[in-house]
Parts: structure tokens; C-alpha cells; sequence
């Protein structure tokens, strides 16, 4: 849970839509529930997309809370 | 249409529309809306929302909130409470299903988590909890609110629940209530009580009748038989219909006994008093033909706003009870709360075992502040008005000796400032503990009367909880154990020449009026619907007979023997009591 808070947090701070897809499901970044069922487990791949304005900034942003400080976790 | 069968608590027939009470922990029900509901219903969510988010801010705050780990699960409640497409996703259930916001709420985030709890990965699939919390966040605002509206209900309804609290009761406008259906209860439930003080029919055990009646569908409660009809078709309404004239038509013709005494054919007086729990009720006794209030709950005072009760809300409603019974006599028996139920005490801590916990004249006296307003308040209206005083629960002879002592010093303090009160005020206590009734001759000599409180005497001599129906076949007014408490209670009374009453359910069941007066009580306190019944029994018995019926129960070993040999004599006396 408190991973998808931090994503959903990060997201959050941008205009841009942003999306993240696992397979087939896509949800919206900013919405815990959607992130929440996404169900995202350790070593999925998840693909992020986001269109807007900031949407440059907010790519990097969360890569580097998902890949560079792993949410914080290790 | 559907029948449900539970337990008759109080007799009667009700037609009227539901009123459904949902209570927290119960499953939500499914109830469908009207298109033209649609806005309110789509705002209700919101609102829950908005209130479940400034509740759970106030909750961050409060200090005992330092844990980290409580503090992250609050954050991912509020994370939930504030996305947008979780609020869009009940808002286009309701839309789409044209149903209820609790309904919505509910499936919405079941679904949630269930589908949390279907994951492998046992971190997540533990995650479910958080989901149902916040579930439980959403409802308890919606419910919170829609209990509100039941203390505006403003047409004659049907209360419907799965319990109701004092509280809740408490706050019923009393003109509007016509009958009450409850899921669980027994025959001394509260909600039976108040039923029978009310003079309404009601119902209880039904098991789920709270989720499967719809808020405004017509209900039909047989409080002679024990069944609630949802939806009946015409031809069980019209049946009904008549029914109900027919119970009108009977009770008119026990109020013709009205300004009859309540003397046995061989001449001997019962005092018929009535137990009241609103001021209000002291009309029914009047109307009924009571001779004053034998038992005047004042609980109420204590459960209807949320803070403390002041001399003058107590002064007041005495004052409102008295002028209405003149110079008749009222028994007002201090507050008899558990600890659990005093709403404005912030120190309260939690018992594993309330019934045998702090409660009632044990409160007050660790609580001299709130006993001494309300004895202040009993002082004041007895200077004008026949009033005793009653302390409940008394369970040795230093509670009662202390209770006195209290009541002697609020009597200095009135002196003091000459405030009149009547120093010969009559002190009595309920006989209600087994430790009570085997020392009722060292109590007697302390105090002016007796009222026998059966309900909890039985409760507390049996060891059965009332309210508990898989137990509740052990409570009985006619085990051997509890005859032999009464018949010494009564015998240690007559001896020490004081009053006695009893003020038990037992007092206003027709077989056990019979076993009473046998053993010599003279005196009952009744709900004030029942007083016309049980006078009619009086005058239909003799006490020679009734003291034959005593002897022989008295020497009888088993409940079941005493109450089959009682109700075969109480219907050969009075075959239409039953």
C-alpha cells in the first residue's frame, strides 16, 4: 500500500494525465484505488505514460522513485 | 408480502410505514431510490465523504495518534477518501442502479477487497482490512446522518432495527412511533420495556427484518402473536384492519374498569402503580386508572444530550411528572447507568464485565458531583409533591447506609441556603441482588421501603443474561431459586413493617400477579398500558386462592412445573388473559 501512496503522490504533483499499464490493465497514476488493483507485485513491469504539459518532469519523477530510490524500501 | 415470526414482547396491532435504523456493525441492505432521489443520494456521498475526510484530520491530530504505523494507515485512508474515481465510482453505482448510498458505498469497496483479498501475495491480500476501515469510515457518516433524521420523524411510522439503544429511544418523537420490529431482544430487551411503558406493539428476534424491509414500505406488527407482515397484499390488510378494531374495541372495555378499585372479591386493595420512563408517560397512568408512579427511570435525563444533566433539567422533569399526579405518590429512582452508557464521562474505561461493573448507585457514589445534582433536584420538588426516593442496585448494607449519608449532606446544603424540601422524604431501595434479598432484614431497618426489581434479581440469581436468546430459556420469574429470594424479601418487609412493591416484569404477567399476591405483595408497578389487564385480574381472584397457588409453587422444584401449574390456574380464573 504505501508504495502505490508514494506513486500516487508523486503523480499527483503534475497536470499531466498519467497513466501506468500492467499487461493489458491500464489505470490513472493519481488514483490509489486503480493503483491498488493494479496489484503491481515485486518485479512486475509496469509501464508509466504521461501527456501534458509536465509531463517530461513527471516521467522522471517517478523514475526516480520507482528505479533510483525503490520507494524507499531498501 | 413477506411474514417474519419473532418473539411478542408487547401486545397490540400496528399498520403504518417503516422507518429502518441501520446499525453499525449490520449488513447494509440493498434499498432501491426513486430517479427524483437521485441528487439527494448522489450529495449524501459527497457529503460522507467530505465528513469522513474532517473526521479523520481530527483523528490525525489527537495526541494518542503517535504510532507510525497507525499514522501510515491513516494516510492511505485519506488518500482513498480523497480519489476522485473511487467518489465516481459509487456516485455511477447509484446512478446506474438507482439504489441506496450505503448499498453503494458498501459493494463498491467490497468489491475492492475482495479483489485485494483474492491476490497471492499476502501483503496485499492483507491489505482487505484497510478497505473494509475505510468502508466502515464511509458508513458510520451516512448512518450517523440518517439516525439524525429518526429524531424528526414527523408521520406515524414503524420503527425498524436491529436494536435500539436508550439512546435512541430517548430521542423518538413519541406521538409519531406506532410499533417496533427489532432483528434480536427478548421479552425484557430494553426496546420491550419501553414498547410496553408506550403502550405500542413490538416485536423482536426477528433476525434480519432491519434488511428486508424498505424504508417507507408498509408493515403490519402483531404484537398478540409475534409476527411482523413486509408489503401484505389487500386481502391480509383488510384482515388486519379488523383485527386491529377488534384490539381497540377490548381495550376500551378494560378502560370501563378505569374508576374501578382494584380489590379482590374478598375485599383486599392492590395498589396498582405505574413505571415510567418519560415524563410524559405520567398521563398514561392517570388515564389508565394507576394509583401514582411506582418507578420513575430517570435515565433518560442522562442519555438525551450530551452533556451532563443540570439541577435544573432534573427539577424540571420531576416538577412536570408531580404537577400531573398531585399529591399522589412518585417514586423517582436515581440514575441506574452502567459506566458504558454515561455519554459525558471522558474518564470512562472500558469492562470486560459491565453488567457486574461499575454501574448505577456504585457510579454515584464515586461520582458525588452528578448524584448530588440530581438528589439536590429530588429535594426541591419534594417540598411541593409526595415524592420518595429510590436507590437502585443497592448489593450491601454500606452502599445504602453511604447513599444516606450523601442525601443527609445535600439536605444540609439546602438548609443552608433555606431552600424547602420535605425532611421526612421517604427513602426506599431496590431489592434487586441476590446479596440484597438474603439481607433484607439488616436493610429493612435502614430504609422506609422495598421495591423488588425482578428483572435484574432474576438475572443476576440465575446468572443468565435476559437479552441472550441462546440462554434465555433459563430466565424465568417462577425458578425455585428466585420464589424463595421473594418469599424471603417478602417475609423480612412484613417483619420490619416497611412497604413493599414489586416493579419486575413479572408484576404485570397475569399468572405471577396470582403467585404474587399469594405471597403477600400488595402492592405492583406495572408499565401503565398494562394496568387496566392486571386490575381486571385482581378483581377476578381471591387472596385465600391466590395464597393456595403460592404455597403449593413454593414447593414445587422446577420452573417449568411452577409455570404450567400458574398459567393452568390463571386461565381457569381468566380465560380471555390469555
Amino acid at each position: 500500500m504505501r508504495p502505490a501512496m508514494l506513486f500516487v503522490d508523486v503523480a499527483s504533483r503534475f497536470r499531466s494525465d498519467i497513466k501506468v499499464s500492467n499487461g493489458d490493465t491500464e489505470v490513472d497514476g493519481k488514483s490509489i484505488m486503480q493503483m491498488t488493483m493494479l496489484a503491481a507485485t515485486v518485479g512486475a513491469k509496469l509501464k508509466i505514460t504521461a501527456d501534458g504539459v509536465d509531463a517530461e518532469e513527471a516521467l522522471e519523477a517517478l523514475r526516480e522513485l520507482v528505479e533510483v530510490r525503490q520507494f524507499d524500501e531498501s | 408480502m413477506e411474514i417474519k415470526k419473532g418473539i411478542a414482547v408487547s401486545p397490540g396491532i400496528a399498520i403504518a410505514k417503516a422507518m429502518v435504523i441501520n446499525s453499525q456493525d449490520y449488513r447494509i441492505p440493498r434499498r432501491a431510490i426513486l430517479p427524483s432521489q437521485l441528487d439527494v443520494e448522489l450529495k449524501r456521498v459527497r457529503n460522507a465523504f467530505a465528513s469522513a475526510i474532517s473526521e479523520l484530520k481530527e483523528l490525525e491530530k489527537s495526541k494518542s495518534i503517535s504510532e507510525s504505523n497507525i499514522k501510515d494507515i491513516f494516510a492511505v485512508h485519506m488518500r482513498f477518501l480523497r480519489d476522485r474515481s473511487l467518489r465516481k465510482k459509487i456516485c455511477d453505482l447509484v446512478k446506474k442502479d438507482l439504489i441506496v448510498a450505503e448499498y453503494a458505498v458498501s459493494v463498491t469497496l467490497r468489491e475492492i477487497a475482495s479483489h485485494f483479498a483474492s491476490i497471492k501475495d499476502a501483503y496485499i491480500s492483507e491489505r482487505a482490512t484497510d478497505i473494509y476501515d475505510i468502508e466502515k469510515r464511509l458508513l458510520k457518516q451516512l448512518i450517523d446522518s440518517s439516525n439524525q433524521d429518526v429524531e424528526h420523524i414527523t408521520e406515524e411510522c414503524i420503527v425498524v432495527a436491529n436494536d435500539l439503544s436508550p439512546t435512541q429511544t430517548a430521542s423518538f418523537d413519541r406521538r409519531f412511533v406506532k410499533g417496533f420490529a427489532t432483528n434480536t431482544g427478548g421479552r425484557t430487551s430494553h426496546t420491550a420495556i419501553v414498547a410496553r411503558s408506550l403502550g405500542i406493539p413490538a416485536v423482536v428476534a426477528l433476525e434480519d427484518v432491519s434488511s428486508v424491509t424498505d424504508v417507507g414500505a408498509t408493515v403490519i406488527i402483531d404484537g398478540n402473536r409475534g409476527v411482523v407482515i413486509i408489503n401484505p397484499d389487500e386481502e391480509t390488510l383488510a384482515q388486519y384492519e379488523i383485527y386491529y378494531e377488534d384490539f381497540a374495541r377490548l381495550e376500551h372495555e378494560l378502560d370501563s374498569l378505569r374508576e374501578l378499585p382494584a380489590k379482590t372479591r374478598d375485599g383486599v386493595e392492590i395498589s396498582l402503580l405505574g413505571n415510567i420512563e418519560f415524563p410524559e408517560e405520567a398521563d398514561i397512568i392517570l388515564d389508565k386508572g394507576g394509583y401514582g408512579v411506582g418507578l420513575y427511570r430517570t435515565e433518560f435525563l442522562y442519555l438525551q444530550s450530551k452533556s451532563e444533566p443540570s439541577e435544573e433539567d432534573h427539577y424540571e422533569a420531576y416538577l412536570k411528572v408531580v404537577e400531573k399526579l398531585k399529591s399522589k405518590p412518585v417514586i423517582i429512582r436515581t440514575m441506574d447507568l452502567g459506566a458504558d452508557k454515561v455519554v459525558h464521562d471522558n474518564h470512562f474505561q472500558v469492562e470486560d464485565n459491565p453488567v457486574l461493573g461499575l454501574r448505577s448507585i456504585r457510579y454515584c457514589l464515586q461520582h458525588m458531583l452528578l448524584f448530588k445534582t440530581q438528589l439536590r433536584a429530588i429535594l426541591r420538588v419534594s417540598a411541593i409533591s409526595n415524592v420518595k426516593i429510590m436507590f437502585p442496585l443497592i448489593s450491601n448494607l454500606q452502599e445504602l447506609l453511604q447513599a444516606k449519608m450523601i442525601l443527609r449532606d445535600v439536605m444540609e446544603d439546602l438548609d443552608e441556603y433555606s431552600v424547602p424540601y420535605n425532611p421526612d422524604i421517604e427513602i426506599g431501595i431496590m431489592v434487586e441482588t441476590p446479596s440484597a434479598a438474603l439481607t433484607a432484614s439488616m436493610l429493612a431497618r435502614e430504609c422506609d421501603f422495598f421495591s423488588i426489581g425482578t428483572n435484574d434479581l432474576i438475572q443476576y440469581t440465575l446468572a443468565v443474561d435476559r437479552a441472550n436468546e441462546r440462554v434465555a430459556t433459563l430466565y424465568s420469574a417462577n425458578d425455585p431459586a428466585v420464589l424463595r429470594l421473594l418469599r424471603n424479601i417478602v417475609y423480612d418487609a412484613s417483619k420490619a413493617k416497611i412497604a413493599l412493591s414489586v416493579c419486575g416484569e413479572m408484576a404485570s404477567e397475569p399468572e405471577n400477579v396470582l403467585l404474587l399476591i399469594g405471597m403477600g405483595v400488595r402492592t405492583l408497578s406495572i408499565a401503565p398500558a398494562m394496568i387496566p389487564e392486571v386490575k381486571k385480574v385482581i378483581r377476578s381472584v381471591t387472596v385465600q386462592h391466590c395464597n393456595n397457588l403460592a404455597r403449593q409453587a413454593l414447593s414445587m422444584n422446577s420452573k417449568r412445573q411452577v409455570s404450567n401449574f400458574l398459567r393452568d390456574a390463571a386461565i381457569k380464573i381468566l380465560p380471555e388473559a390469555f
